[in-house]
């Protein structure tokens, strides 16, 4: 079996974004040059270039600012497993992926983001964008670590639920009356 | 717990352990009744549910092959999954929500308050909400309603407090956190909420009402019950009179036996309900069974809905607490001056992370999503739910091709919505985010409607057989020891979550089995 295996920081250097990762910053971000570089990312199908371009895809699909690479790395290890399964999977990622490299003089990683939009813009029919954006509206958003990010807390139950953790908290909106909602038994 | 002989025709069978089925096997068995409950999908407890969206959907979705049709957002976006429900022990109220109101006096009679709407194929039912009302009263105490048999609301959480500020400024009156079976003080042999958050991934504190963690165990006790899980039924076997007499089912094996039966109750939810029906067709009942009306698999409803979310200066974390935790009930009675006929419920609700990346605007990217996406935790929402037309081209069929596992063709859920729920989703939207304005909403998101999660109509009760399949029991017209025993029994929808009249009418049809039984008249 043919394992191509690339480590994160080669994947981010060669996806020509480690800076952009690096320097973005935020909530997950903080270190995230380090962690990143870190990360070994395993790619079993999918050749390097195919996979920094789907990433840099990702990313224009769903851009997050402060979201660093790392996570978007997720999206494309999940392409790679498909891939894995399926040989028609990924012919049309590598097709795809070399179509974007193609469709401008200067490969996609390299492009502006206002040039890589429009290369996005142009496949929406496709079905390599309907499978990339499919995988990562759930693999980006489904992440434990991404969550963080976005302020969501994820499961409540070992930590006893929110009952004494803030689920009414708020305090900006005003006081609903005791008839309309009483206070916990 | 019980066990019968295959070979055993005394005994009822049930098939499906949800809202329907459950709470009818339940009660049957309370009246020391001889039940087999097939479920098709696995038993679960408090233990194996897990506080993960997407893990928890793996687990308890029915994810059989369906297909979609017609111009409803649905079949665009989810195209293979029309309704979002269950196949596990407990039924989709193993997801739900909990929200339990009661049909208005009006709902039961929309042909005579609304008249006659072209395109919809409006029906008074059969009963009336007098009819119904002990047993509302049964099935609310049944299931620990709040605001019923003294019990106390729950308390509001941060989006509740959202959605009270900008009702009240508008001006809505009937704002609470409303009347929900989850036990806000311990009752019933189980705990209360601990604000978990996780409802629609099964409750893991067991506060919230479902025949998973109430009706089956108690129907247990009994010893009457013999429930077999992993047990799909594909037929229903009649005789040379057309009388049903026992069902083919798959086993987890996929080994394949028929139990034979003196009554068939039929409770798979409104899809499964009428696909079954169908399969079964043949012999007295060559266009399905129980079918000479034409009207299994017709009339599906599905609620009108669609969700409002809004984003605000300061945090709101709407995902703490209870997930359907207040109601705006203001906009739930018929007035016709709004340009729609019914009314609609909002209600609060939240998504996770995960499902409101793949819900908020199914297949939407770039910027402007992402940037709603970024405001995640200072979100507040709320679903919108109202009474839909019945259409008899809306509706359940085989799919000529398509075959499960089991070799039976899928069923197609065909739905286009009527210009009477596309008005009222209009007018929700615009009430909906009038709420959140008034307390200063940022941007507004109108948010399309999920999968189908109340599925309801398709094999509807009706005075005259010829408007229906089943009478004010749930009977079967045409097969007297054949019933309905879920949603589908709906003549029409109401503005109200379901589940409470699903139950209610389940008690109340046990009643009417047990009494023709005791009479042999099945
Ligand atoms: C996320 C979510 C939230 C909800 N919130 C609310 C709420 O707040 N209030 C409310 O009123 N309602 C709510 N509902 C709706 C509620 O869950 C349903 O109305 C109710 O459970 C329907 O009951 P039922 O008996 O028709 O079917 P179900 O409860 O779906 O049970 C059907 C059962 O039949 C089984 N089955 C189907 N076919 C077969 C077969 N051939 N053989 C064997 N078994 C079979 C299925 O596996 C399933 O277990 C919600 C639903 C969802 C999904
Ligand atoms: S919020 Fe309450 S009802 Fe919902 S899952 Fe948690 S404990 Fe159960």
């Amino acid at each position: 079996m043919s394992s191509k295996g690339m480590n994160r920081r080669q994947f981010l250097h060669s996806s020509g974004l480690a800076a952009a990762g690096a320097a973005a910053g935020g909530a997950v971000a903080s270190g995230t040059g380090q962690k990143a570089n870190a990360a070994d990312m395993i790619l079993t199908t999918l050749d390097p270039e195919t996979a920094s371009t789907l990433l840099a895809a990702t990313r224009t699909i769903y851009p997050h600012e402060t979201l660093s690479d790392i996570y978007y790395a997720g999206v494309v290890e999940a392409l790679d497993a498909e891939a894995k399964g399926s040989p028609d999977t990924a012919k049309m990622l590598t097709e795809g992926a070399k179509a974007m490299n193609e469709a401008m003089s200067v490969n996609f990683v390299e492009l502006s983001p206002g040039n890589r939009l429009e290369i996005i813009e142009s496949m929406t029919d496709t079905p390599i964008f309907q499978k990339i954006r499919g995988t990562a509206v759930v693999a980006l958003y489904n992440n434990p670590l991404v969550w963080r990010h976005f302020g969501f807390e994820g499961a409540s139950y070992d930590f006893g639920g929110y009952i004494n953790r803030g689920f009414n908290d708020l305090q900006w909106a005003g006081v609903p009356s005791q008839d309309a909602s009483p206070d916990a038994g | 717990m019980a066990k019968y002989d295959l070979d055993d025709n005394s005994v009822v069978v049930v098939i499906g352990s949800g809202a329907g089925g459950g709470t009818l096997a339940n009660e049957l068995c309370q009246k020391g009744i001889s039940v087999v409950l097939l479920e098709a999908g696995k038993r679960y407890s408090a233990e194996d549910f897990v506080n993960d969206e997407w893990d928890s959907f793996g687990q308890l979705s029915w994810l059989d092959m369906r297909t979609t049709s017609g111009s409803w957002r649905v079949a665009k976006d989810f195209p293979n999954l029309p309704a979002w429900i269950c196949k596990t022990v407990g039924g989709s109220t193993t997801h739900w929500a909990g929200a339990s109101l009661r049909f208005k006096d009006y709902e039961f009679k929309t042909l005579s308050t609304y008249g006659e709407i072209p395109g919809a194929t409006l029906l008074d039912w059969p009963l009336s909400l007098a009819d119904l009302e002990p047993y509302y009263e049964k099935a609310e105490d049944k299931m620990g309603t709040t605001r019923t048999h003294d019990i106390p609301g729950l308390p509001g959480n941060n989006n509740f407090k959202v959605m009270y500020a900008g009702a009240k400024r508008l001006g809505y009156k009937h704002v609470h956190t409303g009347n929900m079976s989850i036990n806000s003080r311990p009752r019933d042999g189980r705990a209360s909420c601990m604000q978990i958050g996780f409802c629609f991934q099964g409750c893991k504190s067991n506060a919230k009402w479902s025949t998973l963690v109430s009706e089956i165990p108690k129907a247990e006790e009994t010893g009457k019950l013999d429930l077999r899980t992993e047990s799909q039924v594909l037929q229903i076997e009649h005789d040379s009179e057309g009388k049903v007499t026992g069902v083919l089912y798959a086993d987890a094996d996929g080994n394949q036996h028929v139990q034979k039966a003196r009554v068939v109750a039929v409770a798979g939810n409104s899809i499964e309900t009428p696909r079954l029906l169908l399969n079964s067709a043949g012999g007295k009942h060559p266009d399905g069974l129980a079918n000479t009306s034409g009207q299994v698999g017709k009339n599906y409803m599905r609620h009108m809905t669609g969700s409002v979310y809004a984003t605000f200066d300061r945090p709101v974390n709407m995902y703490r607490g209870t997930t359907m935790a207040g109601i705006v009930e203001d906009e739930s009675f018929h007035n016709p001056d709004r340009g729609f006929a019914g009314g609609y419920e909002m209600e609060t609700l939240s998504l996770g992370l995960p499902f409101m990346a793949a819900f908020l605007d199914p297949g939407a990217w770039g910027g402007k999503f992402t940037a709603a996406m970024d405001q995640y935790d200072h979100m507040a929402g709320m679903w919108l739910v109202g009474e839909d037309m019945p259409q008899e081209s809306n509706a359940i069929t085989l799919h000529d091709s398509i075959k499960d596992q089991y070799g039976l063709p899928v069923p197609n859920v065909h739905f286009d919505d009527h210009p009477n729920d596309l008005a009222m989703r209009n007018h929700a939207f615009k009430q909906g985010s009038a709420i959140y304005d008034a307390v200063g909403a940022k941007d507004i998101f109108e948010v399309p409607p999920y999968p189908s999660t109340h599925n309801l109509g398709t094999c509807r009760m009706s005075e005259n057989p010829r408007d229906g399949v089943c009478n004010s029991f749930g009977q079967a017209h045409d097969v007297a020891n054949l019933f309905i025993s879920d949603g589908s029994q709906f003549t029409t929808g109401g503005a109200e979550n379901p589940t409470l009249t699903i139950v209610t009418l389940a008690i109340r049809q046990a009643d009417y089995i047990a009494e023709q039984m005791g009479k042999k008249s099945i």
